[in-house]
């Protein structure tokens, strides 16, 4: 029996007729409301072109451009900023007008808070939620079910509606007694209590065949042992929605950050942003040059973690 | 043989209590955070809004006063107004928009890749980053949006300074912050219609329009529901904007979470009253939500 090479697959060009006046439209798996066959006919075809010209271009403006203005505007010089009519392609070239919002508006120390909080809260909610769906979905405890319902029905409870009595608690938490305002841990507790988490990590978990546990059992595994070494190699890609998600709420969060850090020394870069840009005499390039710093960490996740961070949000939707 | 037996049934009586105590060993954590920050909450929060509370005496009750006293203070209504008026505006502008911007972009056979990250770029971004940032659009003197009218010899505006645009300018802050959300979940349910039935209906001699019509949008009504009961749990806490942009001292754009704020944290420091207005929208937000739930869960 001879084993040869499979063909190579012909250059999909090579299926359409030479020649064509028009490029062809990039083929497509599915089937939307307009086929292609319609969309290719001669006039439908043009007015194709014109929708997505204006598209784009109306996604670049609209979208794109306020990006493009924040980072630009901030290398102006003050004077060129203040300009009637402003200029859109900046004259004078201050990048170091970054370097003084790093420094004189401190933002270095605020950053660095925001990372701490983010990756703080990051790990205690998943060290929380992850535990408390793996008791859940695999040891199934006796008032199991209750746990989990009393635990969703807090996603019933808008948050505004507790900023009060949690507040409260924060100020005073019941039995211990201590203070935990300016503290990381009036952020990373409420954190933890995080109900989709759980709801998503139990639903993977719960999708886990008993079988493989069992004979993790067989094998001499304990509960623990089964958690760490099947189940979470298992679930990596929920395990980075999760923690995906967990970073960007941690660094976009500003009302309960504003109640509970206080102290300007604690506080994150969202809420700093917002008293100095009530408070004090920044320049305006500088503030500007601090908003983007505070939108870099932003985009660059996204830029890195597009597929998960859409994925997630569409699967996110559907399910609750 | 039946020592065996007894044997094989302690040690499974065993696990399972093994299994118990570990399971609440797990569960330890979560059910402490639970407790402190939504469910002890939940109840304190309505005591307190039968409570008079400060930090010299103990709290003590009250009845109903604190509901008396938020009916009698005018800015109570003028904020349910804003937030209807905030909510009701968003829903203009920030419901048919994503929907609208899906449907085409779905259409679209290139850069899928480019719309996507653009439209989601907006919500990536903080919030406080996108208020300050069209701060500086909305500046009445050389702020873009004026800039641009003036180039097109439009007339300009006021913009978040005048009492009859500074809603609306929140609006617009908030709608282009969020859509972005709104329009990817939409996509992704657009992507999920199957083909025969556009192929069905086209060959039933239905067009492009009628497809819209008794194709598409049916299909989609699940999620068009769901994100209309998200919208408007989400804007009924508006409460970034208004503090940011026209402060929390503006009767034109006071909404409900800023008088809260203020109730709690400004003005009065009286959490008595905070709480009683907290309870009135966790009424109102809380029958959204349920509705919301019992969609999504019966759905799956």
């Amino acid at each position: 029996m001879d084993i040869t090479a499979p063909p190579r697959p012909t250059a999909t060009t090579a299926s359409y007729p030479l020649r064509r006046s028009r490029r062809p439209l990039p083929a497509r798996g599915v089937r939307t409301l307009i086929s292609d066959l319609e969309l290719s006919r001669g006039r439908t075809r043009v007015w194709y072109g014109v929708a997505l010209t204006l598209v784009t271009v109306g996604f670049a403006l609209v979208f794109l451009f306020p990006v493009y203005w924040m980072v630009s505007s901030a290398v102006k010089s003050p004077a060129e900023f203040a300009l009637t009519p402003p200029t859109f392609v900046p004259r004078t070239f201050e990048p170091e007008t970054y370097a003084r919002a790093w420094t004189e508006m401190r933002i270095a120390r605020y950053f660095a808070n925001t990372v701490g909080y983010a990756l703080g809260g990051w790990l205690i909610q998943l060290v929380v939620d992850v535990a408390v769906a793996y008791a859940l979905s695999k040891l199934r405890p006796v008032l199991g079910r209750l746990v989990l319902g009393m635990m969703l029905t807090s996603l019933m409870l808008p948050a505004a509606a507790l900023l009060v009595p949690a507040y409260l608690t924060i100020t005073d938490v019941p039995i211990v007694g201590v203070n935990l305002l300016n503290t990381p841990w009036a952020l990373w507790l409420p954190a933890a209590a995080n109900a989709f988490n759980i709801y998503v990590l139990k639903r993977f978990f719960d999708q886990i065949p008993d079988d493989l546990l069992d004979a993790a059992n067989l094998d001499g595994a304990g509960r623990l042992r089964m958690l760490w070494s099947v189940v979470l190699p298992l679930s990596r890609p929920v395990l980075g929605v999760v923690s995906i998600f967990a970073v960007i709420g941690m660094w976009k969060d500003f009302l309960w950050p504003l109640l509970v850090l206080q102290d300007p020394e604690t506080q994150t870069l969202s809420v700093a942003l917002s008293r100095l840009s009530n408070t004090s005499q920044v320049p305006p390039t500088q503030m500007i040059a601090g908003l983007v710093i505070a939108s870099v960490p932003m985009i660059v996740i996204f830029l890195i973690f597009q597929r998960s961070i859409i994925g997630g949000l569409s699967a996110g939707g559907m399910k609750g | 043989m039946r020592r065996s037996m007894t044997t094989g049934l302690s040690a499974r009586l065993r696990r399972r209590v093994r299994d118990n105590l570990l399971a609440y060993a797990f569960l330890s954590a979560g059910l402490v955070c639970f407790a402190l920050f939504s469910w002890y909450p939940l109840v304190r929060g309505v005591l307190l809004s039968f409570q008079q509370v400060n930090f010299v005496s103990d709290p003590y009750w009250v009845g109903l006063d604190n509901f008396r006293a938020l009916f009698d203070d005018p800015l109570f209504w003028t904020a349910w107004r804003n937030t209807l008026l905030f909510t009701g505006l968003a829903l203009v502008f920030g419901y048919v928009v994503p929907l609208g911007l899906a449907i085409l972009l779905n259409e679209l056979r290139h850069f899928a890749g480019f719309f996507r990250v653009a439209v989601y770029l907006p919500v990536m971004l903080p919030p406080i980053v996108v208020v300050l940032l069209w701060k500086y659009f909305y500046d009445p003197g050389n702020g873009l949006f004026n800039t641009l009218l003036r180039g097109a010899h439009l007339p300009e505006s006021q913009w978040t300074q005048s009492s009859s645009t500074a809603m609306i300018s929140l609006v617009l802050v908030s709608t282009w912050a969020n859509l972005g959300g709104a329009t990817l979940m939409y996509l992704a349910a657009l992507q999920g219609i199957p083909g025969e039935l556009y192929e069905a209906a086209e060959l039933d001699g239905a067009s492009v329009w009628q497809r819209l019509r008794h194709v598409t949008l049916p299909q989609l009504r699940f999620i068009m529901l769901v994100l209309l009961l998200l919208q408007i749990i989400s804007t009924m806490q508006v409460f970034i904007e208004p503090y940011q942009l026209t402060g929390t001292t503006n009767p034109d754009t006071v909404t409900v979470m800023v008088l809260i704020y203020r109730y709690a944290f400004t003005v009065n420091y009286d959490f008595g009253l905070a709480a009683a207005m907290s309870v009135l929208l966790f009424v109102v937000l809380g029958a959204f939500s349920a509705l919301y739930l019992r969609l999504t869960r019966s759905a799956t």
